[in-house]
């Protein structure tokens, strides 16, 4: 599907279709629905599985699920604050829907729904606007001194806070396409060096050398999808705790 | 196993847990709340993209706004003319408020 003809055709594989034969179709329920749902389902599955046991020392699942907890329980009270709990959820439900999609994908035959900037775009506005309607909530119209910078002379003002709420909204780009460019950046390149593989390795003996060269650069790819399908979760998860901490805490 | 404080010699149960956790590194020091980076792209690759997305994201929004009042206030494109520059300049006060020296915890660097 990578080398058709003696093309690599590296974006064919974001493309969308249904999913789940006729009922998919009817409900137009893509393949990237169905490894969202795969994502929501792999989450509550860590969590139930790994505590069913409710031991006292804790076996591999139960470790894990403890882990997760911890880790992003840790994240969320660390960068925010004490108030950071009241967001544990929703960073450990964003956190984990994001770390499961990027996961996936790296898993073959399987689709990156992260690596669709519309779904990025979309967890990015959630995260975007509650952060502003937090700090609306708390601290009412004075939230707006956010975009004041301290210690400036008045006259320049006027500059200023224009440019720091530029700054402000272009958080919701620049969270979006971090995510967005990492995924789909990796899986082009896995693409491209998988057709590599099929292109040298069907043109003749000789070519078996830099065919298997090629392969083993796209094994050393997937482990390093891995990292980024990890970090770049973690790194959406602590963005938004960094910015619900501004909401929380102006500065 | 007691673990009351008032035992009767030497350190309480906690203290000589802690000790002995601290001796086997079990226990992480307290991380500074001041992680702003967050280990985010220690990589050449990493600091690179960052500070590229940093820096067009900006520009990305100052343009589609300016695009926008352009298109609504008349025929001349001034709005555009001064929002790519606002954008430049807040693409690069997201850059310095990502690699800027921590003087202070969690204050935002003073203007330049």
């Amino acid at each position: 599907m990578a080398a058709q003809g003696s093309s690599i055709d590296a974006l064919g594989q974001f493309q969308l279709h249904t999913a789940l034969g006729p009922l998919g179709a009817a409900v137009n329920f893509t393949q990237s629905n169905l490894c969202m749902v795969a994502a929501g389902v792999l989450t509550l599955g860590l969590l139930w599985v790994g505590m069913r046991p409710r031991a006292m020392v804790p076996g591999r699942m139960q470790s894990a699920a403890e882990m997760a907890y911890e880790v992003v329980y840790s994240m969320c009270v660390d960068t925010i604050g004490p108030e950071g709990r009241a967001f544990f959820p929703f960073v450990f439900t964003l956190f984990f829907f994001i770390l499961f999609g990027n996961l996936l994908g790296v898993w073959p035959y399987d689709f990156t729904f992260t690596s669709h900037i519309v779904v990025t775009l979309a967890l990015t506005m959630v995260v975007f606007i509650m952060s502003t309607w937090v700090g609306l909530r708390i601290h009412g119209l004075h939230w707006f001194s956010y975009f004041v910078p301290q210690g400036v002379p008045k006259p320049l003002l006027p500059l200023l806070v224009p440019i720091e709420m530029l700054s402000y909204v272009s958080r919701i780009i620049s969270l979006s396409v971090r995510l967005f460019a990492n995924m789909m950046a990796g899986h082009v390149m896995l693409e491209v060096f998988g057709a590599f593989v099929v292109m040298l390795g069907t043109a003749g003996v000789i070519f078996w050398i830099p065919s298997g060269l090629a392969f083993a650069v796209n094994v050393a790819l997937i482990g390093f999808e891995i990292l980024v399908a990890t970090l770049q979760a973690y790194v959406f998860a602590i963005l938004t705790c960094i910015y619900l901490h501004d909401a929380v805490h102006l500065h | 196993m007691s673990d009351d404080p008032g035992d009767d010699d030497g350190p309480s149960f906690e203290e000589r847990l802690k000790a002995a956790r601290r001796r086997q590194g079990l226990d992480t020091p307290p991380r500074s709340p001041g992680m702003e980076t967050g280990g985010l792209g220690q990589s050449p690759w990493g600091i690179g993209l960052r500070v590229g997305i940093e820096l067009v994201s900006a520009l990305v929004v100052a343009v589609a706004i300016g695009y926008g009042l352009s298109l609504l206030f008349g025929a001349r494109p001034i709005f555009l003319a001064v929002f790519v520059l606002l954008g430049g300049a807040a693409g690069v006060l997201n850059v310095w408020r990502v690699f800027a020296p921590k003087q202070d915890e969690r204050r935002r660097p003073p203007g330049p």
